[in-house]
Formats: structure tokens, C-alpha cells, sequence
């Protein structure tokens, strides 16, 4: 009886998890199915049926080449390595000094930074554009930038989490060497922290790939489309063409694709430890 | 040189030295505009002309008593139930993906996968999802229920629902991941005991599961609130806010730099800022008398 309860219960787990799977799954194929139809295809046939020929990259080439694609992934990893970089070092930098030294204000400090968590960046962003406006960097690539840098508290948190289970004895003993505090910091902390920057890297990475609020908002020059707004022009002239549109974006999904198959283990780490404990 | 000096003044000099930049951008792009936006939302500014007036309270009055403005809301709340499917789905999925199982690492890559795509991505294949014969509306032929098929964008009644499920879809990975990891932290030892105790699954999860992830639930019920009030870009890309599936921020985007009205759109910040501030205390404050 037992015995039977528990297969029953097992099949349903498996059931709901395939339809889970198919559910995750279904949008996403169908639209992979439809990038390789012609547009007569596309037309005629159910959008479940597979394509005729699996080899027809012709929507691809059109929607690279049109799209202007190739200026999208550009932009897009120009912003992202800068921004990476930058809140890398940046985030552990503040980390390290709130973690590390007590200082007058340093409660106040961190009290700043746990405060700003609270405001939805998506309010203030009327009078964050004017700021960006009035420092004239509307329509450069160094508007997301540095919003991307400045609104970085998840990874001054990410960093803070490690810091603490780095035994402070270590610094002291570099100290007993002779060591600087700047050596002590690129040369013993930074070297220590690489789980956390992976996780940084990784949480940040998505986020700043995925954006599209702010180059939308902040860079409308057509030579500034990163992969957001790039996809996102091809709502309009091409609304006769999904098959074209679906082309574009499995560009957009491959990257993606091949970097989460290649970094499973570490997404799934990095966002676990991106959680805020 | 930096090494001659005294460990007094390196202390010194690094603290000033590495929080100077992080406190300039704190300041800059988080409590900044706060202020400004404040301020902006007592004038009639239009965001580009040199001067502008104080106009006290007006705007306020404008997005309480003009119903369009404050009917947006409305839509919230299909995004806010949506989270709790959401986050149902989540739970029961990280909760049996954390127990042997077969093709486990499979369930959870594609259970996790959509929300690592760009938004605008899955803005296009939810439209190609919901069109008149799209894919909605052929899964449903083929399972014998083709009169359900509508205009799933269409009509005004359902757009609402159609764009908060694209939105689950997209999110549920997040919440499904977060969880997983709260799970698995969880020691082994604990359900053994159990099982000797004879506790079942269910038991198991009421008693042992539930309880060390509450902090974790709590935090994605923060976020689940503050983000369904700030909805933007699924129903902007797919719709524009068309149809009456226009949200709060659309809204605000829409009166700050379509209509330049830069003041009013403050003010409906300042309104949303509040919203998500109070709700969060609010939950605080509830969860808080529940320990």
C-alpha cells in the first residue's frame, strides 16, 4: 500500500516536472522552429510543426546583417566589461574598508548603503536622467556605465558576505611582514575573493545583458544599440517578417545559451550567493 | 612609499581612498535623485526650460482625483496574484528538485533558463506566443479545447492576464533557484531524524523545509511587490501599454519624456516610491509579530 502511495506520488513529481520543462520549453522552440521557415512557411504552416529545411539560415544572415547586430554585441560588451570591472573592484574596495576598519561613521556608512537598497531605481528614474543629462553623458555609452557602477549594492553585499569568513588573522600576519595595506588588499583579499567575483561577475553580467530600461532611456543614438535595443527595432518594419524577428532573437538567445551551459555550476552558485542571506 | 608610511596613516589614507568613488556614486545616483525627484514634484517643470514655478500640491491632486491616472494600479494587482502562482510554483519545483530524482540537473536548467533572457526576447516570443493561431492558441486545438482561442492581447479583460503570465514565466526561475539553494543548505541529518520520527514528505516540508526558508520567502515577497508595482518592460514591449494594460511606470516614462511633463511624472514617483516603501515596513512589521 505503502509502496504504491509512493509510486504514485513519484509518477505525479514526474508528470508535473515534464510539464514544467515543456512549459519552460514550448515558447522558446517554436520560435526557434520559426526562424528557420521561409516566410510562405511561415505562413502556411502550424507554428508546432518543425521546419522543412533545418538548414535555412537565410532569416539569420538577414537579421544580423539589417539589425545591425554585430554594433549591438560591440556596445553591449564594451558596457558590460567596463561596468564588470569597474563594480568588481569598486564593490570589494568599499566592502574591504567597511569590513575590515572601524572608523567614525562607518556604521553611518554602511547604514547609506543599506538604505539605498530600498529605493526601486525604476522611481527615481526621472531625476536620475536629468543628473545624467546635466553631467552630459545622455547618449554615450558612458551613461549605463556608470549607473550600472553607482547603483551596485548587491555586489558590495556579495563581497561583504565573503569577507567576513576571510580570518583577520591573515592580514595581521602580512602586517608582520611588512606588508602594506595595499598590498594586503590586491595581494592577499582581492586573490581570496575570487568565488565572490565570480558570482559578481555572473549576477552583474545577466543583469547588465538584459537591460533594457537604460540604454533605451539613455542611448537612443542608432550607433549606441546594444542587444536589447537592437532587437527591439525590429518591432515595426518588420511586423510582416516574425520569421526574421524569431531569427533575431535566437541571436540573442545563443550567447546566453552557450554561457549558461558552459557555467551552470557557477550561475547556480552565483545566484544562490547573489540572494542576500 | 605607501609601505614607509605608518599603519595610522595607510588606515587613513585607504579609507578615504577606496570609499571616496562608491560614496560619490551612492550619492550621486541613489540619494540624489531621491531629493531632486522630491523637489521636481512640487513644480510644473517641463524638463527643459530654464526656469519653472512651484506649484505646491497640484500634481498630487492631479494623480488622486483624475482616474487615469491612478487606475494604472489596477494592473499591478494582475502582476501582484501572479507572483503568488509564481512563487507556489517555485517553492514546488525547488522543493522536489531537492530530493533524488532523475534527469535532476535537466528539470533544473530548463525550470531556470528563461530568466536569463533578455527581456525584450521574451517580450517578442510571448507576442508570437498569444497571436490570433499563434502557439497558445494552437496547444489548445490539438488538446481539444480550441474555443477557448482568443485575442489574448486583444481583449482588454484577459491582456492583463496574458502579460503577467508571460512575466511569471520569466521570473519563476529566479524565485525556483533561490529557493533550491535556501533548501539545500538545509542539513541532511535533519531529514534523516525525521524519517526515523516517521514524518512524510509533506511533513517534512511543513515542518523542516518551510520554516529555514522563511527569511528567503520573505525577501522574494518584498521583491515580488516592489516588482509588480514597477512593471515595465514586458507589457511596454508588447503591448505599449495598449489596451488597458498600461502600469505605473509606462505611465511615468510616458508623462516624463513624451509629454514632458516633468513635475507631474515626479510626483508620480514620489507616490510609487512611497507605495513600495510602506508596503515593505508594512511586511516588516507583520512578519516581525509572527516569530
Amino acid at each position: 500500500m505503502y509502496r504504491l502511495k509512493y509510486a504514485a506520488g513519484s509518477t505525479f513529481k514526474y508528470i508535473t516536472l515534464i510539464l514544467g520543462a515543456f512549459a519552460a520549453l514550448i515558447p522558446i522552440i517554436v520560435v526557434f522552429f520559426s526562424s528557420l521557415k521561409t516566410n510562405a512557411e511561415y505562413g502556411a504552416t502550424s507554428p508546432l510543426d518543425p521546419p522543412q529545411n533545418w538548414l535555412n539560415f537565410s532569416n539569420y544572415t538577414k537579421a544580423f546583417v539589417d539589425g545591425k547586430m554585430l554594433l549591438g554585441f560591440g556596445n553591449t560588451l564594451f558596457i558590460l566589461t567596463i561596468s564588470i570591472i569597474g563594480a568588481t573592484l569598486i564593490g570589494s574596495m568599499i566592502a574591504y574598508v567597511l569590513s575590515r576598519f572601524k572608523f567614525r561613521g562607518s556604521k553611518l556608512l554602511m547604514g547609506a548603503f543599506l538604505l539605498a537598497t530600498l529605493i526601486p531605481s525604476v522611481t527615481t528614474q526621472v531625476a536620475t536622467f536629468r543628473i545624467i543629462d546635466t553631467l552630459d553623458l545622455v547618449n554615450t555609452r558612458f551613461a549605463p556605465i556608470i549607473l550600472y557602477l553607482g547603483t551596485d549594492i548587491i555586489a558590495v553585499y556579495i563581497f561583504l558576505q565573503f569577507l567576513d569568513t576571510i580570518s583577520e588573522s591573515l592580514d595581521e600576519s602580512a602586517m608582520l611582514d611588512g606588508a602594506s595595506y595595499i598590498t594586503i588588499f590586491f595581494k592577499i583579499v582581492l586573490p581570496l575573493l575570487a568565488p565572490a567575483i565570480v558570482t559578481v561577475i555572473i549576477v552583474k553580467g545577466v543583469n547588465i545583458y538584459n537591460d533594457f530600461y537604460t540604454p533605451f532611456l539613455y542611448m537612443p543614438g542608432e550607433n549606441l544599440q546594444v542587444i536589447s535595443t537592437a532587437l527591439f527595432k525590429f518591432k515595426g518594419p518588420y511586423g510582416s517578417q516574425w520569421e526574421v524577428i524569431c531569427a533575431a532573437i535566437m541571436i540573442t538567445i545563443i550567447p546566453i545559451l552557450v554561457a549558461f551551459i558552459a557555467l551552470q555550476k557557477y550561475i547556480y552558485n552565483g545566484f544562490a550567493q547573489g540572494s542576500v542571506k | 612609499m605607501f609601505a614607509n608610511l605608518s599603519y595610522k596613516t595607510q588606515r587613513r589614507i585607504i579609507i578615504i581612498a577606496f570609499s571616496l568613488i562608491p560614496v560619490v556614486l551612492l550619492f550621486t545616483f541613489a540619494y540624489l535623485p531621491v531629493f531632486n525627484m522630491f523637489k521636481y514634484s512640487f513644480t510644473n517643470w517641463n524638463g527643459y526650460s530654464k526656469s519653472f514655478d512651484y506649484v505646491g500640491f497640484e500634481n498630487y491632486q492631479t494623480i488622486f482625483t483624475n482616474p487615469k491616472y491612478f487606475s494604472v494600479f489596477k494592473v499591478s494587482l494582475y502582476y501582484f496574484g501572479a507572483t503568488f502562482v509564481q512563487m507556489g510554483l517555485a517553492l514546488y519545483f525547488a522543493t522536489i528538485l531537492s530530493f533524488n530524482i532523475r534527469f535532476k540537473n535537466f528539470f533544473k536548467g530548463v525550470l531556470f533558463f528563461p530568466y536569463l533572457l533578455n527581456g525584450v526576447a521574451i517580450g517578442f516570443i510571448f507576442l508570437v506566443f498569444f497571436r490570433p493561431d499563434g502557439t497558445l492558441d494552437t496547444l489548445l486545438q490539438v488538446i481539444g479545447l480550441g474555443h477557448l482561442s482568443q485575442g489574448w492581447l486583444l481583449n482588454p479583460n484577459i491582456i492583463n492576464i496574458s502579460l503577467a503570465g508571460a512575466s511569471l514565466w520569466r521570473y519563476m526561475g529566479f524565485n525556483f533557484i533561490i529557493f533550491l539553494g535556501a533548501i539545500s543548505s538545509i542539513g541532511k541529518d535533519i531529514y534523516e531524524a525525521a524519517d526515523i520520527d516517521g514524518a512524510n514528505r509533506w511533513h517534512q516540508f511543513r515542518h523542516i523545509i518551510l520554516p529555514s526558508i522563511k527569511r528567503i520567502l520573505q525577501l522574494n515577497l518584498i521583491l515580488a511587490i516592489s516588482g509588480a508595482i514597477s512593471a515595465f518592460d514586458i507589457p511596454y514591449i508588447m503591448t505599449g501599454g495598449s489596451n488597458g494594460s498600461n502600469t505605473f511606470v509606462i505611465q511615468t516614462v510616458d508623462v516624463a519624456f513624451k509629454y514632458s511633463k516633468l513635475g507631474l511624472a515626479s510626483a508620480m514617483a514620489v507616490v510609487l516610491l512611497i507605495i513600495v516603501i510602506l508596503v515593505t515596513l508594512l511586511q516588516r512589521v507583520l512578519i516581525k509579530g509572527d516569530d
